[in-house]
């Protein structure tokens, strides 16, 4: 009886907090805890298919309106160590100097500077990428994929973006061949709204 | 008390001890080398895959006979140590020991940094040990405990060496020789009291 009551003391103050934040900027949290948003990466391997990987482990956040999407900005941090390509002797690699180089850089962050709002609920995403050391402004072509009420309460909202980065460009230089000078990431997120 | 006696005596050692020590020292040796070498390789050289494909199976070789070496060890007598002073034969079964525990650290270790993905390491086209402990990430750890125990191993080994040549050039004993040769005296130290 008692948990009821907590319950829905606890359903009533979670309605309370969704009407008075509605109507403005939005702040949402990465859902990275239920693993609802990756960061993945592909790059060729030798030209002759490719090699999918992701990074574990992230954090970020959003803000958005629905009726100034243009205002719309993220931030995010990647734990650069927490590269996962399902091979232990490959991301020992990645992880040491040719690439990665996570002793000096454990962190990766993108900060949104501009939105720039295209057709059919898509975005260029500007902002300036942080990546074993070098800091460079890249742009992400994000699609907004839905929002809404999820079933246990909450708010959520998630998007979809792809953007291509030169190794080079950000001082990885391996050579993994002519084929391998571009990694593509593949970006998922959800957020649920604070 | 000839050389080509398989087990131990109180003289000398016998011709399995000498073979697993010089043939695992030379391999291990070689080992260090490798390891060292496979790191810097480029990702076109035709080595990339071959040398730690190479370094993984004689790694998993030399733990089955540094195993091996262990059990014999034990069952075999040990050559008389009486003409060591009692602060080197303290230092020198200290040394032998840490050998043991050291190798043994550093295969094991090498053996976790390619399974802890779960993967198995081939030896050869030979057969597989298969992986034993999953867990994310600790490759990078065990990727430096070998590589400390690596250079651990090198620096006992100079110490090893050093305290051999020592005996066979400066006190002029049998300490080399026996492990070398197997032969238990010393023909041009006839002249040393303690030993005839």
């Amino acid at each position: 009886m008692k948990s009821h009551l907590k319950l829905l003391g606890a359903l009533v103050m979670l309605a309370v907090i969704g009407i008075q934040s509605s109507a403005h900027a939005e702040t949402f949290v990465i859902d990275t805890k239920g693993a609802h948003a990756s960061i993945n990466f592909r790059i060729k391997h030798l030209g002759f298919s490719w090699l999918t990987g992701r990074f574990d482990k992230f954090s970020g956040e959003f803000t958005y309106d629905e009726k100034a999407p243009e205002k719309a900005s993220i931030k995010v941090e990647i734990d650069t160590a927490s590269v996962n390509s399902n091979h232990a002797e490959r991301d020992k690699h990645l992880r040491n100097a040719d690439f990665l180089d996570v002793t000096k850089f454990p962190k990766a962050t993108f900060e949104s500077t501009s939105v720039e709002v295209g057709e059919n609920q898509t975005a260029k995403v500007h902002g300036t990428l942080t990546l074993h050391g070098v800091t460079k402004d890249i742009t992400i072509d994000a699609k907004y994929i839905g929002g809404g009420k999820d079933p246990w309460g909450g708010f959520r909202r998630g998007f979809a973006g792809t953007t291509k980065l030169a190794l080079a460009d950000f001082g990885i230089n391996y050579n993994l061949g002519p084929a391998s000078k571009e990694v593509e990431l593949d970006l998922h997120v959800e957020g649920i709204r604070k | 008390m000839g050389p080509f006696k398989l087990t131990n005596s109180t003289d000398t050692y016998g011709a399995v001890s000498r073979i697993l020590h010089w043939g695992m020292a030379i391999a291990i040796f070689a080992m260090f080398a490798l390891g060292l070498w496979m790191r810097t390789l480029d990702y076109y050289s035709p080595w990339y895959q071959q040398a730690p494909n190479i370094h993984k199976s004689i790694g998993i070789i030399l733990l089955a006979l540094l195993v091996l070496r262990l059990i014999w060890r034990l069952a075999n007598v040990q050559p008389d140590d009486s003409h060591l002073k009692p602060i080197e034969r303290r230092i020198s079964k200290a040394t032998h020991w840490a050998f043991y525990a050291i190798l043994f650290a550093l295969m094991v270790s090498g053996y976790f940094i390619s399974t802890v993905d779960g993967r198995a390491i081939d030896v050869f086209d030979w057969f597989a040990v298969p992986s034993i402990y999953v867990q994310k990430g600790l490759e990078d750890t065990f990727g430096i405990i070998h590589e400390y125990l690596a250079y651990l191993v090198m620096a006992l080994a100079g110490i090893h060496a050093a305290a051999a040549l020592k005996h066979h050039f400066y006190d002029r004993d049998i300490t080399l020789r026996r492990m070398w040769s197997g032969r238990s005296t010393r023909p041009y130290t006839s002249i040393d009291p303690e030993r005839n």
